[in-house]
């Protein structure tokens, strides 16, 4: 089973014999270094070191020079390569879970150290651990924790985490010093006090460990949350009560008093709680920076990296509770951040925290591996490693039963037998109980290397062991599998509504329940929260139910994308933005008699269709080839950006035929010329709000307020009163003043999308499902007003230019529209093959 | 609990309403006291203008459509009787309940459930959700976030998922076929009376979010 992955490890390993050797020069600082390493060193030193030359050397051996790091490396390039050997083989990591797989690297590798080195040079040590390895991962698994599910079962998770922790802490340290008295383990130099900091260190259960197992099993989600979500706080608690115990072990036993003992509760809630707060400090810290990166986006992701370890150094600096402290960070700002930054920049953050959180995973599990092959640590005392395993495992089920048993009480779902089995049994040790239990003083602890090795011993019998069978497990007592749940609008809309309803209930039943909460909270954080937090744009788009329309609009795009790819030609999306301008340049000519306050506005924006040649791409201030990723970035994004918003609105035609439609077909019959303004109204506007959206990556401003008193809170940046505003339309809402105030930024990029498309000339095609965007329930205010201004309105030809479609969008409609609205395109577009002809004044219109 | 018993021989037909609804006497008797408090005039009945003095229930978005939701078309006033039934609606779903056939569906099943949340957004009760109905609905939750249009083509999509035969409108069927999906809270639908407490405990959300738990 094994041969293949041995002989590549052997291979990958070998050339690291010698080198692997020489960490232990800084790694194991026991400075055991071998006789050939000390004169390799010497020799290079020597090589280099002497200042005196006689003649210039072409090159240098300049081994300490890089020496740490280079060791470094090199050992972190070895343990991706114990995991890729150890993901090979699929058969295998299905049986045995990938943290038992890599431990089990470390011991070959470690056999192999050994064999070159006959001395256990290298091993983790807890300063490592706990500052270069560990914050990663809890900051990686904070920021990914599902929010919503943690938060509301963050009840359930804390009582396991404090009490659960403190349960075992406590019973297995008395039921091992119990055992001691009886004479179970022969004669020990082992105290209380001992035994119950043997105890906090071994009660952590370990979140790598859990998570690493649980995810390949696919437990329900409340299961997962809550043995996640207690292994992480756990984690805390762990590390909290273990200096407590070490500050009573360090006192002595004659001098704890009462007051000692209470004091040590007060410094257990300080500790950690103070580590938490503190966590939500810089959790606010975090998220109100990013409001602020827009514009270093490219290093962006980096900040929350720096400053989540800094909350981490923070609370370590303060003696405070640090893996609470950055846990809490990366559960707070995400949300936040995750609004406030560019989706780039959230998708760099999560993989880059993805593989610093799975490389030093690895690291730990190969090293936890490693450590297994050093002769110091290994004191036997069966009774002790027995015993220990035994409790462990004993008073983790009795702790689980017993707290579950309680919530049950207030559970409306009670978490059943099977879970709660599956959460006592997913107590597995790991790093976190061998990185305490190699801290500790030797001096204090005479026992120490007795208690590092069991420590091991746990750590290898529940991370290989029962990783292994839990599988099995889980499949044996068919506990409740995770179920994929497809995102839709009608679960998230009725959620939402469901919601409401149940406040409304406890309101009515005239209870404060734990919906009170959650609406109050809800409140405080729309008023308060999100105001400081959040960026404005991200603020108006945080709603939930818009951003699941959003998700599925763009995987809908996607999917057209993807399709469009395999039929053939994408070309009109990059006729898109020519076509949309000729058409804005068309409607200046025709329209400017009419609406001179709307061509004042456009003209602003300088489309460039009279001095740009389509051809010309100098306009492009960037050079085609540019390192600058920030800058290719937001060039690209603008063509994502017309593109997306194209597809957005075609792949979502609404369905409309409970009231009169607009269409190309419609057009001859339609007897009312206000609508067709009111069309053309729309239509302006939500071209221009597209190009801001476009830009800007925000989305139009509320339009269309019902109160045109409201206009002037609707800029505001907007230039002042608008002094032709009292055209004869009377449209008070019809808003350019946004447009205006960004037009400058608008002109600086349409050239450049100019440029995208030298073969413009088809027509709009974005433009029939905008039309059919006018929301008809509304009456808005110039439909009364124009009545008299009937005069005024566009022209007919002009009208009949509009919904012009190409042919190529046809297919965009079997996607996800009705057979109707494929009907309507199809009408749409034979009827442009009618009308073509009649197209004369337009001299932009021409194809190309 | 001599006053116990006294204070239910107050309430007419106790009996029949406990079978009903499957409150027991202790809940029966705190939704008495509570409805008692709302009926300020001592009427004997609520009207609506008795559930908008709840002042939380005045910030809720859809409170209207809710306090709608208790008054049956054309009557303005609701007894003790409806009051309970109605919020029978929010018992979790007994699992051991005894199947007995002839027995009349209980208030708080899934379909009935399932009929309450329906009715909030049909309200011209038609047995159907219209586009319109469901723009309303959003509009009231979504508020000024999004523009009109973006709901408008939110509305067409959560139609669209829904509808299947193609009318432009949710029928009650669809509805519930759309509430199968997974990340439904349909199941979550509830509140429950706690046994001790004589509380009106409502659900932890958090515990169920699984589907297996039939309602």
């Amino acid at each position: 089973m094994y041969n293949f992955s041995q002989g590549f490890l052997v291979i990958s390993t070998a050339m690291l014999e010698v080198d692997s050797a020489e960490v232990g020069l800084n790694y194991s600082l026991k400075s055991s270094a071998t006789e050939n390493i000390s004169t390799s060193t010497n020799d290079s030193t020597g090589g280099h070191g002497s200042s005196t030359i006689t003649t210039l050397p072409i090159v240098i051996w300049k081994w300490h020079h890089v020496e740490t790091p280079y060791l470094v490396a090199l050992w972190i390039l070895t343990c991706w390569l114990c995991k890729l050997v150890a993901e090979l083989n699929h058969n295998i990591t299905s049986v045995i879970p990938e943290s038992g797989l890599l431990i089990m690297m470390g011991f070959i590798l470690g056999g192999i150290v050994w064999g070159a080195d006959k001395a256990q040079t290298f091993k983790l040590i807890p300063v490592n651990f706990f500052y270069y390895l560990l914050p990663q991962i809890v900051l990686d698994a904070s920021y990914c924790m599902p929010n919503k599910l943690f938060f509301s079962n963050l009840g359930a998770i804390l009582v396991h985490a404090v009490i659960g922790t403190c349960w075992n802490a406590g019973t297995v340290g008395i039921a091992l010093w119990g055992c001691y008295e009886g004479g179970a383990m022969g004669n020990l130099n082992i105290g209380l006090l001992q035994f119950l900091l043997f105890g906090a260190l071994m009660s952590a259960v370990d979140p790598v460990a859990v998570i690493a197992v649980f995810e390949e099993v696919h437990v329900n989600e409340v299961l997962y949350i809550l043995v996640f979500g207690e292994s992480l706080l756990n984690d805390g608690v762990t590390v909290v009560l273990y200096n407590v115990f070490d500050a009573f072990v360090s006192l002595g036993g004659p001098k704890i008093n009462a007051a000692e003992i209470i004091k040590g509760i007060i410094s257990f809630f300080v500790v950690s709680f103070g580590g938490s707060f503190l966590g939500v400090v810089f959790a606010v810290l975090i998220s109100m920076l990013t409001r602020v990166t827009k514009n270093v986006q490219v290093i962006e992701a980096g900040f929350i990296i720096v400053l989540g370890y800094l909350s981490y150094l923070t609370a370590e600096m303060l003696s405070l509770s640090a893996i609470l402290s950055i846990t809490f960070c990366g559960v707070c700002c995400q949300k936040y951040i995750t609004a406030n930054m560019d989706e780039k920049s959230v998708t760099t953050l999560r993989y880059v925290l993805k593989v610093m959180a799975n490389g030093s995973e690895t690291m730990i599990f190969v090293f936890l591996g490693l450590s297994a092959i050093d002769q110091n640590i290994w004191v036997w005392n069966t009774g002790f490693i027995l015993l220990t395993i035994l409790f462990i495992v004993i008073f983790r089920f009795m702790g689980v039963f017993f707290l579950n048993w309680l919530l049950n009480q207030s559970r409306l779902i009670p978490i059943d037998l099977t879970d709660q089995f599956v959460m006592g049994y997913g107590g597995l040790r790991g790093a976190v109980a061998y990185g305490l239990a190699a801290s500790l003083d030797e001096k204090k602890i005479p026992e120490k290397n007795l208690m590092l090795g069991t420590t091991l011993i746990v750590v290898y019998f529940t991370v290989i062991l029962q990783g292994i069978t839990m599988k099995p497990l889980v499949q044996w007592l068919k506990v409740k599998k995770a179920t994929q749940s497809d995102l839709t609008l009608n679960g998230k809309m009725n959620n939402r509504v469901f919601e409401h309803v149940l406040t409304a209930m406890e309101d009515i039943c005239g209870r404060m329940g734990d919906n009170w909460w959650t609406r109050h909270w809800n409140y405080f954080e729309d008023k308060y929260v999100c105001w400081l937090l959040m960026t404005s744009d991200a603020r108006k788009h945080k709603d939930p139910i818009f951003g699941v329309f959003h998700k599925l609009n763009l995987e809908d795009a996607k999917k057209y994308v993807n399709e469009g790819e395999s039929k053939g030609s994408l070309a009109f999306i990059r006729n898109y933005d020519n076509a949309s301008v000729d058409f804005k340049k068309q409607l200046a000519l025709e329209y400017a008699d009419i609406m001179p306050d709307i061509m004042n506005d456009m003209s602003e924006y300088d489309f460039g269709i009279d001095n740009v040649p389509v051809t010309s791409v100098m306009k492009n201030p960037l050079p085609s080839v540019s390192l600058n990723v920030h800058e290719l970035d937001r060039k690209s994004m603008l063509n994502d950006l017309s593109a997306h918003h194209l597809l957005d609105q075609h792949l979502y035609k609404s369905r409309r035929d409970n009231r009169p439609t607009y269409s190309r077909s419609h057009y001859n019959t339609s007897e009312n010329p206000d609508e067709m303004q009111e069309i053309f109204q729309r239509t302006m506007r939500s071209r221009l709000e597209s190009f801001k959206s476009a830009k800007m990556g925000v989305n139009p401003a509320k339009k269309l307020s019902k109160h045109p008193k409201k206009d002037s809170t609707h800029k505001p940046n907007g230039k002042p009163a608008d002094p032709h505003r009292t055209h004869p339309y009377g449209d008070e809402d019809f808003e350019f003043s946004a447009d205006s105030a960004s037009s400058s930024e608008i002109a600086g990029h349409f050239p450049r999308r100019n440029t995208n498309a030298p073969g413009a000339g088809v027509d709009n095609p974005a433009f029939i499902p905008e039309m059919d965007m006018s929301p008809p329930m509304r009456n808005p205010p110039w439909q009364t007003e124009t009545a008299n201004n009937m005069a005024v309105a566009p022209s007919q030809t002009a009208q009949g230019r509009l919904p012009w479609t190409p042919t190529n969008l046809r297919h965009l409609a079997p996607l996800r529209m009705s057979t109707r609205s494929t009907d309507s395109f199809a009408m749409a577009d034979a009827s442009v093959d009618d009308e073509a002809p009649e197209e004369k004044s337009g001299s932009h219109h021409t194809r190309l | 609990m001599g006053s116990t018993n006294s204070t239910l021989l107050k309430i007419p037909n106790v009996e029949v309403l406990m079978q009903e609804t499957g409150f027991s006497p202790a809940h029966i008797i705190r939704l008495h006291d509570r409805f008692k408090a709302l009926d300020k005039e001592g009427r004997g009945h609520l009207c609506p203008h008795d559930f908008g003095a709840i002042k939380e229930l005045a910030m809720n978005p859809i409170g209207d459509r809710i306090i709608g939701a208790f008054f049956s078309p054309g009557k303005e006033t609701v007894d003790f009787h409806t009051f309970v039934k109605i919020l029978a609606h929010f018992r979790p779903v007994d699992k051991d309940r005894p199947k007995e056939p002839n027995s009349p569906e209980p208030i708080n099943s899934r379909s009935n459930k399932l009929k309450f949340a329906f009715q909030l957004y049909d309200q011209d009760k038609d047995g159907k959700i219209s586009r319109d109905e469901l723009l309303q609905v959003l509009r009231a939750m979504l508020g000024m976030q999004v523009t009109d249009e973006q709901l408008e083509s939110i509305a067409d999509r959560t139609i669209q998922e829904a509808d299947l035969d193609r009318d432009d409108t949710i029928s009650f069927e669809e509805f519930r076929k759309a509430c199968k999906h997974k990340r439904f809270t349909m199941f979550r639908f509830c509140i429950r009376p706690g046994e001790r407490k004589l509380m009106l405990t409502l659900c932890h959300w958090s515990s169920e979010l699984q589907d297996q738990h039939e309602l």
